[in-house]
């Protein structure tokens, strides 16, 4: 175990729970030109946990996760995570010089395997685009070729920064669910970052508030898989959220 | 504007008079023919221009309007063109300029890619080749011949030099530009997906650098040729500036169209060659293509 995890900017955790957490963030700081983002910050996420993310836009979410994807180092405190990790982001980030497998497959040491690609394209339904270029993919199907990619590395923890953010809302619906989907076949933590307080109660266990830097507000969803946004606990809780949100609904329908 | 109402916008007060009133409905006639319509073939058009400049030419040769001391007329081009091809001269001088071409052009390739990829890749290499190189960019290249025939003599060394030179610097700029516009985000990807050092280069760096180099490829060829041309004009004895410079000596204007026209052509051929290379190697592109 000692060595599949990664201490960033400090020394060996003494933590004896380091075998159930994922994540163990202590005491996290981080600031551009004086300008504090983080703000002294603690997180604890256990194996195969679903965490969702939640906050206005420079509350410093997607800051957090670029630390914890090793993206940002000049940091104070001290974070400890899983060596085996990957991400995907709000624009799928794929080489367009690549075809597609091969951009599944990069980074991965030795020969690129074309069935380990294959694979991992099938698992998220679009096998039949593997040696199509990016340009040719749509939105939602450049955003699976992104999952598999972050997938077939096997990863402990799943970092998703805002993945759907740029999907139209049927497509989005539809992804959602194959994350939903994949990270009960895979059992990895995941990190999802979002600022959609739906999407947020529909797949994790645990949503957290950032605001001002530091982790403000904590739920525990405790409503049975799959969840149905029409039913009362689900309504009520995506109130409290938009409560400590600062979103007061005075129109029918989703606020933004 | 906005604030004005139509009418007086539309029509001024004395054509709106009350026994002519504006008409309410237009007619739109369609500019479509009924009948068959003569279209002249694209090409065809293109092309009318030169071919009709080649005729203007070789009828004011033929009509002596144009002297041959001015301008050989075409007929008697393309009879040295022949000639000259017959008893090995030409080729011989295309042969010689084209060597020359060619080495000046390798060594001018490969210190502009060694010089770009210092100075794109490393902070440290931008900091002490960039500003050099953008330094000397400001001497036009053609003014260093009397210093290249003082340092290299007036053999060889000179001319392949200067066609380095030339070569050089639309490789380097495009090569530099090409790396320093690599989109971070990529980067971050790709480093997130475990590429070291060298997979970066060989996978996201190189690749997205491949455009910009690609024109400065055909920058770098048709410099190239230039450069040949003030090169050869000096103390050749080889080549086709060589034989262009001997022509002047005897007022053969025919020798000297032709060998003007020799350059065009390899020019021509060298550009023709990078685009195809261009489309080969930029398939995966989603750019514009321009319209049908």
């Amino acid at each position: 175990m000692t060595n599949s995890t990664d201490v960033l900017n400090g020394t060996e955790s003494p933590n004896s729970t380091v075998a159930l957490n994922s994540v163990e963030i202590r005491g996290l700081s981080r600031a551009f030109d004086g300008h504090t983002v983080l703000h002294d910050l603690d997180l604890d996420i256990r194996e195969g946990e679903f965490v969702a993310l939640l906050g206005h836009s420079g509350c410093g979410k997607s800051t957090l996760l670029r630390i914890l994807a090793g993206l940002d180092d000049e940091i104070g405190g001290e974070v400890t995570v899983p060596a085996r990790r990957s991400a995907a982001f709000q624009s799928p980030r794929l080489l367009p010089w690549l075809k597609v497998w091969r951009n599944v497959v990069l980074g991965l040491p030795g020969r690129p395997d074309r069935a380990l690609a294959e694979k991992a394209l099938d698992e998220v339904g679009i096998a039949e685009r593997a040696t199509v270029w990016p340009k040719t993919l749509s939105g939602g199907q450049a955003q699976r070729v992104s999952l598999a990619r972050a997938l077939v590395r096997e990863p402990e923890l799943l970092l998703l920064d805002e993945p759907f953010g740029a999907l139209d809302a049927l497509t989005r619906g539809r992804v959602q669910q194959l994350v939903a989907e994949l990270w009960q076949r895979h059992g990895c933590a995941i990190l999802l970052v979002t600022h959609d307080v739906e999407e947020a109660l529909l797949l994790a266990d645990r949503v957290l508030v950032m605001d001002g830097g530091r982790i403000a507000h904590e739920l525990t969803v405790d409503l049975p898989r799959p969840r149905d946004l029409t039913t009362p606990d689900f309504v009520t809780l995506r109130a409290r959220l938009l409560d400590w949100l600062g979103v007061t609904r005075t129109l029918e329908g989703t606020p933004s | 504007m906005t604030t004005k109402s139509p009418a007086t916008a539309v029509l001024p007060p004395q054509t709106a008079a009350p026994e002519s009133p504006a008409p309410a409905r237009v007619t739109l006639r369609g500019t479509v023919k009924t009948g068959r319509r003569l279209t002249v073939p694209r090409s065809v058009r293109r092309s009318a221009g030169p071919v009709g400049l080649v005729l203007l030419w070789f009828l004011t040769s033929a009509t002596g309007v144009l002297p041959e001391s001015v301008l050989a007329s075409p007929v008697d081009v393309v009879k040295q063109a022949v000639e000259l091809t017959e008893n090995g001269e030409l080729p011989g001088a295309i042969a010689a300029s084209g060597r020359r071409a060619a080495i000046g052009f390798l060594i001018g390739a490969s210190v502009a890619l060694s010089l770009s990829l210092l100075a794109g890749l490393f902070r440290l290499g931008e900091d002490v080749i960039d500003s050099s190189m953008g330094m000397f960019r400001a001497i036009p290249w053609v003014g260093l011949i009397p210093l290249f025939i003082v340092w290299f003599g007036i053999e060889e060394t000179p001319k392949i030099a200067l066609v380095a030179l030339g070569v050089t610097y639309p490789l380097y700029f495009n090569i530099y530009g090409g790396i320093r516009s690599t989109d971070a985000q990529l980067v971050e990807a790709a480093r997130m997906m475990g590429l070291g050092r060298l997979g970066l280069i060989k996978y996201v760096i190189l690749p997205s650098a491949l455009p910009g180099a690609l024109v400065g490829l055909r920058y770098a060829l048709s410099t190239a040729w230039l450069a040949l041309v003030f090169a050869e004009q000096i103390n050749a004895d080889a080549g086709l500036g060589y034989l262009m410079s001997n022509a002047q000596q005897y007022f053969r204007t025919d020798v000297i169209v032709l060998c003007l026209a020799v350059y065009a052509l390899l020019g021509l051929a060298c550009d023709f060659a990078v685009r195809i290379l261009s489309r080969r190697l930029l398939t995966w592109r989603a750019n514009f293509e321009g319209e049908v």
